[in-house]
């Protein structure tokens, strides 16, 4: 297949985190996350009982992929941020390094102009280390995890799946 | 694309089904939601139109077992099988792992089948991808009405390469899960070989 693979380390993951952790309390938001853009989630923090984090991330993805489309037909490049302003909660959706999602929800503890600028700062990192993931993973494609652990996936396996 | 996540130990893949409006995509999906366990699926969610016809896309994520260690995922999507509706389907194609094609296998039907199917190699094409070597599966339809075409004349114009042809009844959920473990099977072999 053309499109390559996006692999997220434990390490990579750890960092996600830490700058969505950092995202969440200075901008003062509910909840941060991050999917690619074909909506799986990659990375999370705030408080996610009671929301459906997978359809969050399909929906976003479609919804980001829906702008792209729209931005495309007037000549834009893209429209990198969407906002979704709602009765008591909020949407900052942005793209980030052309290839992943981050997404804030907050209400009015804090303000669109406090995420805008928060945002901005979190996107350059995750951006600086999603660099950092590429960068490797073309270097050592198949090294960086060693052996595919689904390379020896056998018939059986993927019968007992249907159980 | 499939998602691989190796902190959470879980494989994420992408399913897609395709094919003419009205030809039973959303019906094969909301089949796989009645009769899967309440544990294994998520919601299903529907953008459709006030007459039920798909506006954007039906989407189904489904949870099977561990295969070496790592969940499985997958996100079952339909696009909108509406021919106006093309900008849609191709956003959805993007990072697909696998195509079911949901033909109808009604005589008055054969042209809208053949349409889809060029309309899907395209705007696959247009995503980087080639039918080819996309692991693809062919359902055909509504195998009982008296209007369907037998298989011998149905079959041969619709195939794209040796896909895996399935005969289904998706409002009675017939073929509808050995279409499902098809498909899933060939994303994971093809996951293999790379």
């Amino acid at each position: 297949m053309s499109v390559s693979d996006l692999v997220i380390l434990e390490g990579d993951h750890a960092r996600f985190v830490e700058i969505l952790d950092r995202l969440l309390r200075d901008a003062n938001a509910k909840l941060v996350f991050l999917v690619d853009k074909n909506g799986q989630q990659i990375a999370s923090s705030g408080d996610l009982r009671g929301l459906d984090a997978t359809s969050l991330g399909s929906l976003t993805a479609g919804n980001v992929a829906a702008t792209d489309g729209l931005a495309k037909l007037i000549g834009e490049k893209e429209f990198s941020i969407l906002f979704h302003e709602g009765e008591t909660d909020n949407l900052h959706i942005n793209v980030v390094g052309g290839r992943t999602i981050l997404v804030v929800m907050f209400d009015e503890r804090s303000s669109l102009g406090l995420v805008r600028l928060r945002v901005k700062k979190a996107t350059a990192e995750l951006a600086a280390v999603f660099e950092e993931v590429a960068v490797r993973s073309e270097a050592h494609k198949a090294s960086v995890l060693g052996a595919s652990p689904f390379g020896e996936i056998t018939d059986e396996d993927i019968d007992a799946l249907f159980g | 694309m499939t998602f691989i996540n190796y902190a959470a130990r879980e494989i994420n893949c992408k399913i897609v089904y395709y094919g003419p409006g009205l030809g039973g995509k959303t019906t094969n999906i909301q089949h796989i939601y009645d009769k899967s366990n309440a544990g294994a699926k998520g919601k299903l969610i529907s953008l459709a139109t006030e007459t039920d016809r798909t506006l954007f896309f039906d989407f189904l994520p489904l949870e099977l077992g561990a295969i070496r260690g790592f969940k499985t995922r997958f996100h079952l999507y339909t696009v909108p099988g509406q021919v106006f509706y093309d900008a849609s389907r191709k956003l959805i194609l993007k990072g697909v792992d696998g195509v079911v094609f949901v033909a109808d296998s009604q005589e008055a039907r054969m042209d809208a089948n053949a349409e889809s199917i060029h309309n899907l190699k395209e705007n696959l094409s247009q995503n980087g991808y080639d039918l080819n070597r996309v692991p693809y599966v062919l359902q055909v339809n509504k195998r009982d009405l008296p209007s369907a075409m037998p298989l011998e004349v149905l079959v041969p114009p619709l195939r794209v390469k040796d896909e895996p042809v399935f005969e289904a009844v998706a409002v009675k959920g017939r073929g509808v899960f050995d279409t499902l473990k098809a498909i899933i099977r060939l994303v994971m072999l093809d996951l293999k070989n790379r």
